[in-house]
């Protein structure tokens, strides 16, 4: 049994989970505070990979890093080739993740009680102590909740990932694609085992949303 | 100790333009909502940025259109009491207080100054709780005691007791009002309530629709507002058109009567107010014949309405209030209003 594709699956999810949180929260912050006309159109294109086909994300991501193309062969002369290598997978699941953390962190953000930053301001706070100490713990729900939610997203990412880096057995292989490639070549036993694991994981990250749920409504109770 | 200030702002259809200076004591800035109270705070604290105008603290110039300067509210030493108190809900009490501290390194002096505050304001024991643990009454003396250890150059209080039940409101302006005294420094305190204000601010400002409609010492706009709006805040609740008709004589016509105000009215009266307990049936100045048509009655009080027999059909009735007295006085034939009772008002 050659266990390659779950390190390749956990590293692809918990590397474009970090990009993902950073990106998604400063885009949050900074899109929730633009004026009306210009946060619909960000909001909408920022949101698009949610909606779209991910088939069709990976072909957006073809044709901007593919290696016939201006994007692809200027990284390739620096030696950063988005097709077909492993951490062209976490492009491809970063990009569909995304929508999932923007959303939720921005919607947990727009609720956030703007007096809490003023005030903190009055008192001689620094913007930056004000969004990290005060900011993103009051937003802690919809933070985290945006969290899991991309990174299961990125765990199961299949179509994206397929068609930007495919499946190079050792390589590029990830759960989905290998589950996929065996049921392909009537290998039903080994597919079996790969549903399981991914069964597995999906249970935990389940398990966690509801505890992280379970101990912050007990927290509210208590107040 | 000085604070004067010009600002001008417009936001949508809605204009905002007061001017003041203020020379220690408490102000009270008095209006309806949306009279632009809150947003007059705001821009002297640095959340909202005035179009135009100036903003000088103590000799220290926050903000000025002309010269473009522009502090940042974490430079200006302005301690702002929110509506809603602003505690930092993930925090603890004491790490609230200690956020009013952050600029002392101090940990020793830090704690000695966090101890004098909780002692000051009666905390003691409430140190690892969190905001959502406290009462409305605790809540507050969290915030000002936040903002006091920050050794703040001016206090703005937005609508300090209206988050509170009526029986803690008054008790805690009983209390408010000798620690402000104690601070020292320029408050300005936002309210709708002319309890608030009177009971404590040195000077009043009516702010209406975003325009100063008032500004003087607050006994002085409760016993002569000058202003449809500043009888109406202060609490008056018959203001009615009249014209000036003799050197002392002004006449109403919604209710067919001419009363004699006692001191000279000017050309340009447009209304008088005349406060509801100031009709007597016993006054026999301005007395004229009524009928009374509504009685309302309250804990300590009766509110009658009623109105004068030459009163035009259709206009509003007029308001009586006085102390319930034993036994029941029957209905009065004929009601007076001394002279100092009637406000003129002239715009």
């Amino acid at each position: 049994m050659d266990w390659f594709p779950l390190w390749n699956s956990l590293r692809i999810a918990a590397v474009s989970s970090i990009l993902v949180f950073f990106s998604g929260i400063f885009l949050a912050y900074y899109v929730a505070r633009l004026p009306k006309t210009v946060k619909g159109v960000l909001d909408v294109l920022l949101t698009l990979p949610l909606v779209l086909p991910p088939t069709v994300c990976g072909w957006f991501l073809l044709i901007i890093f593919g290696l016939t193309h201006p994007v692809g062969i200027f990284l390739q002369q620096y030696g950063v080739k988005f097709v077909m290598t492993w951490y062209g997978g976490i492009l491809a699941s970063a990009v569909v993740a995304f929508p999932l953390m923007y959303r939720t962190a921005r919607g947990a953000f727009e609720s956030f009680d703007e007096t809490l930053a003023w005030s903190g301001k009055t008192l001689g706070l620094s913007d930056t102590y004000i969004f990290w100490r005060i900011r993103m713990p009051v937003c802690r729900q919809g933070i985290i909740a945006g969290m899991v939610l991309s990174f299961a997203r990125a765990l199961g990412e299949y179509g994206a990932t397929s068609m930007l880096i495919g499946y190079i057995p050792k390589q590029t292989a990830t759960i989905s694609t290998t589950v996929y490639q065996l049921w392909r070549t009537n290998d039903e036993y080994s597919a079996f085992i790969w549903v399981l694991v991914n069964l597995g994981i999906s249970a935990v990250v389940l398990l966690a949303v509801n505890m992280l749920e379970k101990s912050s409504r007990e927290k509210r109770l208590r107040r | 100790m000085t604070m004067s200030v010009e600002i001008h702002k417009k936001l949508g259809a809605f204009r905002l333009d007061v001017q003041f200076i203020l020379e220690g004591g408490i102000l009270g800035l008095l209006g309806a909502s949306g009279s632009g109270k809150s947003k007059t705070l705001q821009c002297i604290a640095g959340i909202e940025r005035p179009d135009e105008g100036y903003i000088i603290i103590n000799g220290r110039t926050v903000f000025d259109s002309a010269r473009h300067i522009n502090l940042p509210p974490q430079k200006r030493h302005v301690g702002y009491l929110f509506q809603n108190y602003a505690l930092f809900p993930n925090m603890t009490v004491e790490e609230n207080i200690c956020c009013g501290l952050h600029a002392l390194r101090d940990k020793a002096q830090r704690q000695q100054i966090l101890n004098q505050s909780m002692e000051q304001l009666q905390l003691r024991g409430l140190e690892k709780l969190k905001p959502a643990q406290l009462s409305g009454g605790q809540q507050q003396r969290v915030a000002l005691a936040r903002i006091l250890v920050n050794e703040p150059d001016i206090l703005l209080l937005d609508e300090p007791f209206s988050a509170l039940d009526s029986y803690l409101k008054e008790q805690l302006m009983t209390e408010l009002g000798p620690l402000l005294a104690g601070f020292h420094k320029e408050v300005i305190m936002v309210t709708h309530s002319r309890d608030e204000a009177y009971q404590l601010c040195g000077e009043l400002a009516i702010l209406n629709d975003g325009h100063l409609a008032g500004y003087g010492p607050t006994k002085k706009m409760f016993e002569n507002p000058g202003t449809r709006v500043g009888a109406r805040l202060t609490g008056c609740k018959n203001i009615v058109a009249a014209r000036k008709a003799g050197p002392t004589l002004v006449e109403v016509p919604e209710w067919g009567v001419t009363l004699d105000a006692g001191q000279p009215v000017g050309t340009n009266l447009c209304a008088i107010g005349i406060r509801a307990h100031n009709f007597s049936p016993a006054q026999t100045v301005n007395a004229f014949s009524v009928q009374i048509l509504d009685k309302i009655e309250q804990p300590f009080e009766w509110v009658y309405k009623f109105r004068y027999t030459s009163q035009k059909p259709g206009t509003n009735l007029v308001w009586w209030r006085f102390a319930k007295a034993k036994p029941v006085v029957a209905d009065p034939p004929r009601l007076g209003v001394n002279e100092a009772g009637i406000l003129l008002l002239y715009v």
